[in-house]
């Protein structure tokens, strides 16, 4: 028997029976499709994030006081280690090899208030001017903060895209004033926007120099955070290990009342919860995959019982155990092929949907559709194996006087 | 070359055991027209089963062409079907939903004959088997009774079977056709050598083979030569 006439056979048999054959197919449409959708949503989600982590800079370490688990958040905060982080600490680290720039902060969040009346509660930071290029961020308009404003413990203020929008709407900021917490400050710069995706959100701050956070909004000495730009990537596990090191012995502490994180360690943590998450989605898909694979013995073992009698008269004129075997697989494997390619392209209109509606840029990895197609014909062949068996197994005479 | 021994048949269901042969022996030569006469579950259909290499006896022995039938394997008796025999069942089995030619050419398929061959060798067959060639792209269950039991002829010759095994081949056909089909028969038997056996139990139809078994209950009654030997004409 040629692979055309097997094929042609095949295509009788399930014409015969569209409305079966297109409910039997259904559940495999729906396991694929969804299979699909979930894995490229969860896959777009992950790139996204991916991508929003890179773009504040892959060379990062941020340091931050009190011991801090990525994923976990503040696991330990004893007393006072909050405050653990000093501007000699930052000196200190200056020192170091292979730092490419060092950016300390203090942040808190303040009322702003603009002449025009406007106001906001939002996050203001105390920076050095390495801040821009340690954030990989750019100025849109006006200047960044220079030494001498720091020095100076100017009043000078930067503000991010949504604070001016908040705060002038249309209107020009350089050069205006702001009131934050009762102290006057000029805007010298607007950064540029940077979207939505940003975690610290440099579009919401307000930036004014380190001193002036310190010494007139806030009144404390430490820092809140401080971010180590690592000339060398391949680097990062060294230097992290000797600013361990120094601090501990600043500190003069021998369990660390700081903690560095990468911003490796930080897309690793979420990758694995997403990844987590799209595994879950992906296995209730997987099951109605299954449910769908039962439907599809289901209708082959009817088929065959059905058939018996054609079955018979096959073998009586010539047809061996395997020719009917291959006959009833290459069926049910054709139902879940086909029905595995209408999934896809149900899964991938799906995926384009999400990424149209611009809820997450979706991806539809080659390997997921050639997994998908792999995975229909693997059930076509597991749950149309015994259906097909015992067709072929049938006694030829027994079947013929099958009614 | 057919040679049975002390063949036997037993079905049991269940508790139930019921002997439908109960030793048969004979010897049919190539070339042999053979009638096989008997009443209704004589055990007929069930010895036509075994020659056929359709089924295996309970014991005794089934030489066909010398080689042991009941040692083959399933799938060597299937090459046999395949190769040497024709069958004419007698409920015809064709598949509902093929067409004719369809039909016809299923045996070919399983031979793996070229496609373009076994259109030409279907269409002589159901030619030799009388059937109109307006009717061969129809459905098989578009037909009369008598149309179906000539594609089933058709079925069975198109292989080029050595042997032709036909269970009642005429019951359903009017007098004129079954002598048409008759005739087909003889006339395979006469030029080209095959061998025919022939199941009925009708005396008339049994009048055009050259030698009638009669079996009974599962056993032999008689086996004997035909000297007044009906002989359809079919110089046209
Ligand atoms: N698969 C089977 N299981 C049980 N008994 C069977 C089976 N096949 C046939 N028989 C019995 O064996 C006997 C012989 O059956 P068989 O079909 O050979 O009869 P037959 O001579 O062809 O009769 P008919 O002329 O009516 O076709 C019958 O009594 C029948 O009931
Ligand atoms: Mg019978």
């Amino acid at each position: 028997m040629t692979s055309l006439d097997i094929l042609q056979e095949t295509y009788i048999a399930l014409s015969s029976n569209k409305v079966r054959t297109g409910l039997t197919m259904l559940g495999i449409v729906i396991g694929i499709g969804s299979v699909i959708a979930m894995v490229s949503i969860g896959q777009g989600a992950k790139a996204q994030i991916q991508s929003s982590i890179e773009g504040l800079g892959s060379n990062l370490l941020t340091i931050l006081p009190g011991v801090v688990q990525p994923g976990r958040g503040l696991v330990s905060s004893g007393r006072g280690s909050a405050q653990s982080l000093k501007n000699e600490d930052a000196t200190a680290i200056q020192q170091i090899d292979g730092i490419a720039a060092l950016s300390p902060e203090l942040s808190r969040r303040f009322q702003v208030s603009a002449p025009t009346g406007n106001n906001t509660n939002t996050t203001v930071n105390g920076v050095l001017p390495a801040y821009i290029t340690v954030r990989n961020l750019t100025v849109a308009d006006g200047n960044f903060l220079t030494d001498a404003s720091v020095r100076s413990i100017s009043r000078e203020a930067v503000l991010g895209a949504n604070v001016a929008k908040d705060l002038f709407a249309d209107a020009e900021p350089v050069g205006k004033t702001i009131r934050v917490n009762n102290a006057i400050f000029r805007v010298v710069g607007v950064l540029t926007a940077k979207g939505g995706a940003g975690f610290s959100g440099p579009d919401d701050l307000v930036i004014v120099p380190l001193s002036t956070m310190q010494k007139v909004l806030s009144g404390v000495d430490y820092l809140s955070a401080l971010y180590v730009s690592v000339t060398d990537k391949d680097q990062m596990n060294s230097v992290r290990d000797v600013i361990t090191e120094t601090l501990l012995e600043k500190h003069r502490v021998s369990e660390a009342d700081f903690s560095i994180i990468s911003q490796e360690d930080i897309l690793g943590t979420l990758s694995q919860v997403v990844n987590t998450f799209t595994l879950f989605l992906a296995s209730i898909a997987g099951i109605s995959l299954v449910v769908g694979g039962i439907g599809i013995m289901n209708m082959m073992l009817t088929t065959v019982t059905e058939r018996t009698k054609e079955i018979g008269l096959r073998k009586a004129i010539g047809a061996k155990s395997s020719d009917i075997n291959t006959q009833f697989l290459v069926e049910a494997i054709m139902l879940t092929f086909i029905g595995g390619f209408v999934g896809i392209v149900l899964g991938w209109s799906i995926a384009s949907a999400v990424t149209y509606l611009g809820i997450v840029q979706t991806q539809v990895s080659l390997s997921s559709i050639l997994l998908a197609f792999g995975v229909s014909a693997a059930i076509g062949i597991i749950f149309g194996y015994y259906p097909a068996r015992r067709a072929g197994k049938l006694n030829p005479i027994e079947a013929l006087r099958y009614e | 070359m057919i040679e049975i021994k002390d063949v036997t048949k037993t079905y049991s269901s269940g508790d139930l055991a019921f002997q439908a042969l109960r030793g048969v022996s004979f010897t049919i030569a190539d070339g042999e027209f053979v009638a096989i006469m008997g009443p209704s579950g004589s055990g007929k259909s069930t010895l036509m089963h075994i020659l056929g290499a359709l089924d295996t006896p309970t014991s005794g022995k089934y030489f066909l062409d010398g080689k042991d039938v009941s040692t083959l394997t399933d799938d060597e008796l299937a090459d046999i079907r395949r190769d040497k025999v024709g069958f004419v069942f007698q409920a015809f089995n064709l598949l509902p939903r093929a067409t004719v030619l369809r039909n016809v050419m299923l045996p070919l398929v399983y031979e793996g004959i070229e496609k373009e061959e076994r259109v030409k060798r279907a269409e002589s067959a159901l030619k030799a088997a009388g059937l109109d060639e307006a009717h061969f792209s129809h459905l098989s269950n578009q037909l009369s009774g008598g149309q179906i039991q000539r594609v089933a002829i058709a079925r069975a010759l198109v292989n080029n079977p050595t042997l032709i095994l036909a269970d009642e081949p005429t019951g359903n056909l009017d007098t004129k056709t079954g002598e048409i089909v008759l005739g087909t028969f003889q006339r395979l038997n006469e030029e080209q050598g095959r061998t025919i056996i022939l199941i009925t139990h009708e005396p008339d139809v049994a009048e055009h083979a050259e030698r009638i078994i009669h079996i009974k209950d599962g056993l032999i009654l008689s086996d004997s030569k035909k000297h007044t030997r009906k002989i359809i004409n079919k110089k046209q």
